[in-house]
Order: C-alpha cells, then structure tokens, then sequence
C-alpha cells in the first residue's frame, strides 16, 4: 500500500473564491522523493495541511502510512515530519534549545536518532548556542529540518523548503534530502522552483488547485507536446517582440538568454520559413535550434492548455 | 539630467564591526537593466537601502539619479521608483483606489491619475477587475499591478527586490514583458531575483559575495569568463567563495 | 509528563529573553501599584475650612485657633449659619467644616463627652477622609494640652458627616482595586499573546502535528503564568504594605487561595482571546485595551458601583475583577474569613469552570 493516498480531494476556503483544491488525487509510494511543482497559490499548501490533519478537506479521503486523515489523525501526528512553508521554530530559543524541545514534544531524544540528523546537525552545531531568530536563511532550513526529522518519522512533509534561500544553499539542501530518501523515508516535498523538479523522482505539476500531470520528471518532459525550439539572436528582447507577430508561432517566451518556441503546425510553418522573415526584419545573428524541453516548458505547454 | 543613472564608488556600510557591505563600485545606464545578485546575507539589501534613501552610507559615494546619497535623499526618494516581494498595495482598496493613492503620494495631479490609471488597467487588461479588491486579485496579477504602480510617476530608476518570488512562469514572463516595457521608456531598473534565468534577462548583472561586488558584466561575458554554461553555474562558482554565513 | 515540563521551560525561556514581557509582567504592576498610591496619599496642606461656632467659650475658642494654625488648614469663614456652609460646599471652594454645638466647653470641663461636627465633601473622598483625619489629630492633640494627666482617654468625640459620598471609596480601598486590575490585565494579555504568537510564527502549525495533546498546549500555557502572576500577587502585596502602609488584617493563606483563583480565572479568558484572534496585536488591543476600560469603570474601586444605573450594575457582575475585589477588601481590609466571602468565591469559581471549559473546547485541534 502506497504511504500517502489522497482520493478526489477538494478544498476551499471562502464562498466567492475559487476553490483551493479541485478533485485533487495521487499517491506516493513507500521510500519516494515526491515533489509537488507549482507557483504561490496552487494549492501546495492546503494539500500539506490535509495530509498533516491541520485541515480537513470538504470532499474526497486521505490516508498517510495507513491511517486516515480524519479518523487516525492522532496516530499519523505521531509518525510524519513536517517543515511548514514559513521558518517555524523558536526565534528566541537557541539551535540546541529548539532541537531539544521538539524532539522531547515527540516523546524522544536528541540521542536516540542522533544517526538521522547528524551530517545535517554538525553544520549547524557551531552554532548551537545562537538563537535561531539570528540565523541566516540556509542555517534556518538545516534547523528546522533537523527538527523536524528528530523523532525519525515515516513521512517527511517539506513545504516550500528551499523558498528564498540562495542557489547555494537550496543546492545543499537537495543534496541531504537525496541522503534521507536512502534512510528510507518517504519524503513529500513542494517547490516553486520549476528546476528543482528534476531532483524528485516522481512529480506533480499544479496550478490553481489542479493537478496538470503526474509522472517521473524524464516521462513528463518526453510527453511534451510537439516540438521546442530555441532561438537566439543579439537583441533577444526585440527578438521576442517581432516573433511574437508572427503567424505560425503557438508560443514564445523568454528562457534565459535565448527564446523558446514552438509552432502551431509543423508542417506549414518550420524554423527555415522563420529565419528568414526574422532576417528580413533586420535581426541579426539569428539561430535556431530544436531542443529538450525542461519542467518549466512543460509546465508553460500544460498551463497554456488549460487557459 | 546626468547620463548614468545609479554612479556608486567605494560605497561602504558598517554595522559596528561589521561590514556589511565593502567598498562596491558600479556604474548604472539609464534605461539599463541592471541585475543585482547575491546570496542571502551578501549585502544586497543593505546596498539597495542606501541607494534608495532610506540609509547612510559609512564612507564611499554615491549618486542616484544625479542626487548625492548624503545630502539629497528626499531629492531620490522623489525620482525613484520601489517594489518588493512584500511591500504590496493595499489588500483592503480596489485595483483603481490604489492607483489613486499611490499616484497621490507621488503627486500626479487628477488629470494626469485618471489618464495614467486608465492607461496602466487597460495596458494590464484589468479593465473587469479595476473595481474588485487587491485582496482577491492572484498573486500574479497583484505583482503586475505593483510594478505598474510603482512607475506611475515615471520615476528615472526603479528598485525591484525579488518582484517574482513564487509567482508560476507563465505570469513571470508577463512581468518581464513589463520590465522590458519600462526600460524601453527609459527607466532604469535595478532589479534582484533568486531565479538564474531571470539573471539572463539583463543587461548586465552584479554578484555581491561577502559585502563586496566580486563579478560585474553582461551575462555572456560572465558565462565565459566563469566557463559555465549557464548563470546558475556562475552564481554557484561565485556564492561557494562566500565565508559569512549570517543574514 | 516530561512533555509538559519541556513545555513548561520553554514558556519561561520566551517570558525571561523578552523584554516586553518583562515589562508588562513586572513593570506594570509596580508602575501601577505605586501611581495610584502616590496618587491617592499626596498631602494635603491649606484646605479651606469653615468655623461654625455655637459655644463661643474659651474651649472652642482655643480649638479654633489651634485648627487656624495648623499649616493644613486655612479659616475662611467663621460665625456661619448652617446653609451658608452648604453653599459654600456647592461652590466647591470650601472642603470641610467644624462645628462647635452649644455647651461644647461645659461637656468638656465637666468630663462629659463633648461632641463636635466634622462635615466633608467627600465628592473627592481622599481629600474627604484625610481631612477629617487631620482634624480629629488635632482634636487629640488639644485634650492632651488641656488634661495632660488624664487617664481618661477621648472626650472630645468628632461625629463625621461625608457629604455627597457617604461610603467614601478610595483611599485604602485602591490598593484590592489595583490588584484585580493588574492580575486581570497581565493574565489575559500575557496567555492570550503568547498563544497568538505561536499561531503567527507558524509554530502552533509544528506543535498541532505532534503527539502532544492539544489540551496539555493550552495548560502548558498556562501553568508558567500562574506561577509568574503568583509572583506579581507577592510584588504587589509587599508594595502594598511596605511602601503604603496597607494593613493586612486577615488570613494570608485565605488571600492567595482567593488570588489563585482569580488568576486562573483570568488565564482562562486569556486562552478564550488567543482562540479567537488571529494576530498578536488584535490579541494585545482586545485583553489590553478590551479588558482595562471595563475593569477601571465597573469593578468598584474608582466609581462606586451602587450608585450606577442597573444596566451597568448588571455589567459590571458579568466581570471576575468585580468579585475578586470585594473578596480583597473583606480579606485585607476588614479581615473577614470565608464565612462572609463564600457568595463571591462560587461566583468566581463558576466563571473560572465556564471560561476554562469554553476556553479549552474552542482550542481546534485544527487549523481553523
């Protein structure tokens, strides 16, 4: 049986306001590196709080390692970590302080699954006399993270761990997270960064409480629609501006410092026929070439769908 | 009017001890879109608030839209524009109450707030929901209307501190359209982000590392000069130097 | 249980590193206590007093100038007759009045009790009561000139008369006053921030997906600040006696018994706040601002409440501040036991069980 199940989940919060969940269904399998991919206000969150027992759902059922959300939630209380999306601990209360606190509130010690937070601990461990308010943002998420792995839970809930933390940082926290999975625990972890995405083994892409796709980052990349191209030329913002008025373009966006697009009928319109009305437009040192979509044109050919 | 809009030499802030941000020297166009980067606690907002006005300096100088950072800062607040991830408009007020107030505070007379109001809802396409609350707007379109807001009085430069912070690709997108927008007018735009791909989107970029700028080119010079394909890579190869850890 | 003590210690860790805590859990009460005592006892000198002398011997004679020459008081009117000093009165400038009854010297000679007639406007009931106390001083003082000897101890008998506020509240009664005022407003604002704050800084999110059971959140909370309010209670009581010189007549054991009742009462309308506001500062403003006004005006130590109109008199039952002051008074002032206070201790009891119970029933064991 998979650890955590959500069946038609369905959430909202206000009457006029969209829903913040709409029939919302995965599951994660036992030892799994599962990322929930979405921008602010998908509804990452909300699904957190369900799996978490904080919220209940207005439709559908839930269950985390086996019990549900609803009926079971003292039991699941006691087996799930979870890091909420803002930093979450004692500001005033020293690293060591906190780690104390939370693992003694889960009924264990520091000790007793010292192993588990170790590698992640000695980073911060020289600081263990600092209040955690004085912190910078990556030592923060190391804290929080080792409280929430001090009672060596089955699920891991992380969400938006990485959110405002430098590239850096957000690297190393990837890194230990891989070292946890190989602990065996069942990591569910949510992210607006759509690169992040190829760190987990399997994702799901929201929007607006939807789920766009489900499936590992290699399989979602190859069911992209059509094919990706990039364009570059020396004035890349005029660039996007004349491409955008051309007939056959279905899309066209910024990408770093080239332009991705595709076209509505690769039969007609073919990136020959495109470089040379650019040229005619008096663009200079235009290439194209087709190229592997990431996470990020995925999500834009699924969220483009959908509008 | 001076041609450069930010001109920044040894410009040096202390807290005690510490210093937060050491001698960095750089030179903005006007109409340039100049990408401020860094790790968290490398002095990015600490450098953003004395060129904003809102701090001194310890030592160094420095000039924003020709005004002295010493002696002129209600002169820059006056010809600045500023956004931040949370400084938002007010939840409580419609999408036009809002235009109307901040519009005010930078002194637009009625004329001028109804011409440019009306022109910022239709440029955003707002038009339906120029009456419905901030507050109930995504969080998408709120940062659109911000950074509109935030140039209603055609200010020289413009201050953005991580504007795209959680917002989904497609509408980020839009936001850059607006940025490029701006700086087509002639708006400089001073802008810092956590994503690397929205790095490549301008003109030239910065890397504070410790309190001091250690890498400042265009982003193709910069990829070469760090042979990284990428500017994640270069970010990477600069912030690993970082010694400080603290915020 | 190990649980509950961690829990425990941490309380007292953000109580001892917050400085704003500090101050209202310690500053407050002292500011308070001290504010209306300095307030409440200033000196009074040069009052303006009103002679009316029936007797006219040498007895009241010698009396009136020893009152004329006393630096408290100043004659400014002798020889009046009985409705002049109560327009006097009216015009407010006039505080107090003597008056001699015919025979005054003879009673006295003669070693009867001689009676005299102290009126006051006790509109300003401190001003009123020290006044009066002057007078009877100086009373004292002329018999001990006249028969230094004697072994008869007063003769001279004041019969008082309060004008406007007969029941003369203030003075000694503040300080019970003041102690249901600060216990009330530092109980309900420290348990209801300190919840709300757990709620803003995302902790409560953390500690309500942990095994901890969510009613031991709510007593966890609340025991530190039993145990530090009990600390204010002995703050206060010693202020009380040693910087103002407030009796304490009955049992001590019987006084905090009744403090940790009302204590516990107000923790329980602080946990009642924290649950249904959102932010600290809603929080702070309802149990501050909130609380304050309603316990200055209806708990009886300022305005009188017998001689409000019935709505407000029926308002002012619904607060634990009203009980619990008159508990005091009787404990303190007048050192009556429980015999005489059990009434105000059920009622106190009561609305302890009731806020507790609604207070721990309306703790989501969810967010919202």
């Amino acid at each position: 049986m998979d650890t955590v199940i959500l069946q038609h989940v369905s959430k909202s919060y206000e009457k006029d306001v969209p829903p913040a969940l709409q029939d919302v269904s995965f599951s994660v399998k036992k030892g799994e590196l599962f990322g929930l991919i979405g921008p602010d206000g998908a509804g990452k969150s909300t699904i957190f709080r369900i799996l978490t027992t904080l919220l209940l759902s207005d439709k559908g059922t839930a269950t985390v390692a086996g019990y549900d959300v609803v009926k079971n939630y003292h039991e699941i209380r006691s087996c799930v970590g979870y890091m909420p999306g803002k930093f979450s601990l004692y500001q005033d209360l020293t690293i060591e302080e906190n780690l104390h606190f939370f693992a003694t509130l889960f009924g264990t010690t520091v000790e007793a699954n010292y192993a588990l937070i170790k590698d992640i601990y000695e980073q911060i461990a020289p600081f263990k006399n600092r209040r955690a308010g004085k912190l910078s943002g990556g030592m923060k998420q190391k804290l929080a993270l080792c409280c929430a792995l001090v009672h060596r839970p089955e699920v891991l809930f992380l969400d938006e761990p990485t959110t405002g933390v430098d590239a850096v940082s957000r690297k190393e926290f990837w890194e230990m997270l891989q070292r946890l999975k190989q602990e065996g625990i069942t990591i569910v972890v949510s992210t607006p960064y759509m690169d992040e995405a190829s760190l987990c083994e399997r994702i799901a892409l929201i929007q607006t409480g939807q789920i766009l796709s489900i499936d590992t980052p290699a399989n979602i990349i190859k069911a992209y629609p059509g094919k990706l191209y990039a364009l570059t030329a020396q004035k890349v913002y005029l660039l996007l501006k004349d491409t955008r008025q051309y007939a056959g373009i279905a899309q066209c966006y910024a990408a770093g410092d080239s332009l991705h697009l595709s076209f509505k009928d690769e039969a007609k319109d073919h990136p020959a026929s495109l470089l040379s009305w650019l040229e005619s437009k008096g663009h200079k040192g235009v290439s194209i070439e087709e190229i592997t979509p990431d996470i990020e044109d995925c999500f834009i050919a699924k969220t483009s769908i959908h509008e | 009017m001076s041609e450069r809009a930010i001109v920044c030499k040894d410009l040096t802030k202390r807290f005690g001890d510490f210093t937060a941000v050491n001698h960095i020297s750089f030179d903005v166009d006007q109409g340039e879109i100049f990408g401020f980067l860094g790790a968290n606690g490398a002095g990015k907002t600490t450098a953003m608030r004395m060129l904003c006005g809102l701090s001194y300096p310890t030592s160094g100088e420095a000039s924003v839209a020709g005004y002295n950072v010493f002696k002129q800062q209600e002169d820059i607040k006056r010809n600045i524009g500023y956004m931040s991830q949370k400084f938002s408009l007010y939840e409580s007020l419609t999408v036009k109450e809002n235009i109307r107030f901040y519009g005010g505070v930078y002194g637009l007379s009625d004329k001028q707030l109804k011409e440019k109001g009306d022109e910022l809802i239709t440029k955003l396409g707002m038009e339906k929901e120029a009456k419905m609350m901030v507050g109930s707007l995504p969080l998408g379109w709120k940062q659109k209307l911000a950074f509109s807001v935030a140039i209603i009085h055609q200010p020289r430069i413009v201050f953005l501190d991580e504007p795209t912070g959680g917002v989904d690709p497609i509408t980020r997108r839009q936001f850059w359209d607006l940025i490029y927008d701006a700086a087509g007018s002639g708006i400089t735009v001073f802008v810092t982000t956590h994503y690397m791909d929205e790095a490549e989107y301008c003109n030239r970029i910065s890397v504070m590392v410790d309190g001091r700028i250690d890498a400042l080119d265009t982003p193709a010079n910069l990829k070469q000069q760090f042979e990284a394909a990428s500017m994640n890579e270069v970010f990477y190869a600069l912030a690993r130097t970082a010694k400080r850890s603290a915020d | 249980m190990k649980q509950f003590m961690v829990f425990v210690r941490k309380e007292f860790y953000h109580v001892f590193r917050d400085r704003r805590t500090l101050l209202i859990l310690f500053g407050l009460p002292v500011m308070q206590i001290l504010l209306f005592g300095y307030a409440l006892t200033t000196e009074i000198k040069n009052a303006q007093i009103i002679v009316v002398d029936h007797a006219g011997d040498a007895a009241s004679q010698q009396l009136t100038t020893m009152i004329a020459a006393s630096k408290y008081f100043d004659i400014s009117a002798s020889d009046k007759s009985d409705e002049d000093i109560y327009k006097a009165f009216k015009k407010g400038k006039v505080k107090c009045a003597v008056v001699f009854p015919a025979g005054f010297g003879n009673d006295l000679l003669n070693g009867q009790v001689a009676h005299i007639q102290i009126i006051a406007d006790a509109s300003d009931p401190n001003t009123a009561k020290t006044l009066t106390n002057y007078l009877t001083a100086i009373m004292g003082e002329y018999q001990q000139q006249i028969n230094p000897t004697a072994n008869i101890p007063m003769r001279i008998e004041p019969v008082t008369r309060m004008l406007y506020n007969p029941e003369l509240n203030g003075s000694m009664n503040f300080v019970p006053g003041v102690m249901a005022l600060v216990l009330m407003i530092i109980c309900t604002t420290l348990t209801s921030v300190s919840i709300v704050r757990e709620k803003e800084m995302g902790t409560m999110e953390i500690l309500l997906v942990s095994p901890f059971k969510p009613t031991y959140v709510v007593l966890a909370k609340a025991v530190p600040y039993l145990a530090l309010s009990l600390i204010d209670l002995i703050i206060i009581l010693l202020l009380a006696v040693v910087a103002l010189d407030m009796p304490i007549r009955g049992s001590i054991v019987l006084l905090f018994l009744e403090s940790t009742l009302f204590i516990i009462c107000c923790l329980s309308l602080g946990l009642l706040i924290s649950s249904v506001t959102r932010s600290q500062q809603t929080a702070m403003m309802v149990s501050m601002m909130g609380m304050m006004l309603p316990t200055i005006l209806f708990t009886g130590f300022i305005f009188p409440l017998e001689n409000m109109p019935l709505p407000l008199q029926f308002i002012s039952n619904l607060l634990p501040s009203r009980w619990f002051y008159v508990i005091v008074k009787a404990v303190m002032l007048k050192g009556l036991g429980i015999g005489v206070i059990w009434k105000e201790t059920l009622v106190l009891a009561g609305m302890t069980v009731l806020l507790l119970t609604i207070s721990i029933k309306s703790f989501k064991t969810r967010l919202s």
